[in-house]
């Protein structure tokens, strides 16, 4: 199989703080993420696709299609913002990584079909990297948390 | 149980299909498809899967893996314009996936066997773009 990963970068601000849980359970769960202005983090995006690769191209997929197709669904709306108040999923969702791997998968799979028709090549995985220490993955197994 | 084992080589590049025009090369290339070409630091990371051997408690001699890695990619490719100076890139684009695949054709017959086989090539052509490749062309 052949994969291919690019990764991306944005900067973004964050507030961990669920509408279900008292003050008191939400301080304890989140901790400092839970400071009522929130904070930010340089996020790592890495974005996988699999497939096999055009016979005559030798890609399996045009690199400029998918910065594009990131950009305009992921980045422009993200980079230097505020996920709880700028990003309309985040009105009720926690913005943990593992919902922001979601929102962006969903944000990605929405106009997929319209970038790469007949579904070459597929979305393999999305990995989203909050900071060093902390590394999220979603693929066909499911998110899984990689951090110390 | 698997050992990687990274290598690093430097090369010039050009990815245009002669076929079309450079407007269509660089809507699907990019600036890669600039006409003079242009080089990369690409990083090799070379994945062999098996079971230590119960004598020298080796999947595979790592020396013997180097020097491979040396005379099949490192000596051929480093300091090179693929497209003039390595075939099959006079004939086939290298692109990060192309070189790749070629890479493990390269290794996979002196790898394979003895205990040990080829899982993965893993070639970085920016610290933002890599390709794995698994040998399955599916």
């Amino acid at each position: 199989m052949m994969r291919v990963t690019r990764r991306y970068r944005f900067a973004a601000s964050h507030r961990l703080h669920s509408e279900h849980l008292s003050e008191e359970q939400n301080r304890d769960l989140y901790g400092k993420c839970n400071n009522p202005y929130g904070h930010g983090h340089d996020y790592t995006l890495e974005v996988t696709v699999a497939g096999p690769r055009d016979r005559d191209s030798g890609l399996v997929a045009p690199i400029a299609s998918l910065d594009r197709l990131v950009f305009e669904q992921v980045l422009q709306d993200f980079d230097h913002r505020y996920f709880n108040v700028d990003v309309p999923e985040f009105a009720k969702l926690v913005p943990t990584s593992e919902n922001i791997i979601r929102v962006i998968e969903n944000r990605l799979k929405a106009r997929w079909q319209t970038v790469f028709p007949n579904g070459r090549p597929r979305l393999e995985a999305i990995r989203l990297q909050e900071t060093k220490r902390n590394r999220f993955e979603s693929s066909k197994a499911g998110v899984t948390d990689e951090g110390e | 149980m698997r050992i990687t084992r990274r290598a690093e080589f430097s090369a010039s590049h050009v990815c245009c299909q002669p076929s079309l025009t450079l407007e269509q090369n660089r809507e699907l290339y990019g600036a890669a498809a600039n006409p003079s070409g242009h080089g990369h630091n690409y990083i090799l990371e070379v994945t062999l899967e098996g079971e230590p051997d119960p004598v020298t408690g080796m999947i595979f001699d790592l020396k013997k893996l180097k020097d491979i890695i040396q005379q099949s990619v490192i000596e051929p490719m480093d300091h090179r314009f693929l497209n003039f100076e390595v075939p099959p890139f006079d004939k086939v684009v290298p692109t990060v996936e192309n070189v790749a695949a070629e890479i493990w054709e390269r290794l996979r017959a002196k790898i394979d066997g003895g205990g040990a086989r080829l899982e993965n090539v893993r070639l970085y052509e920016t610290d933002d773009l890599y390709v794995d490749y698994t040998g399955d062309p599916s």
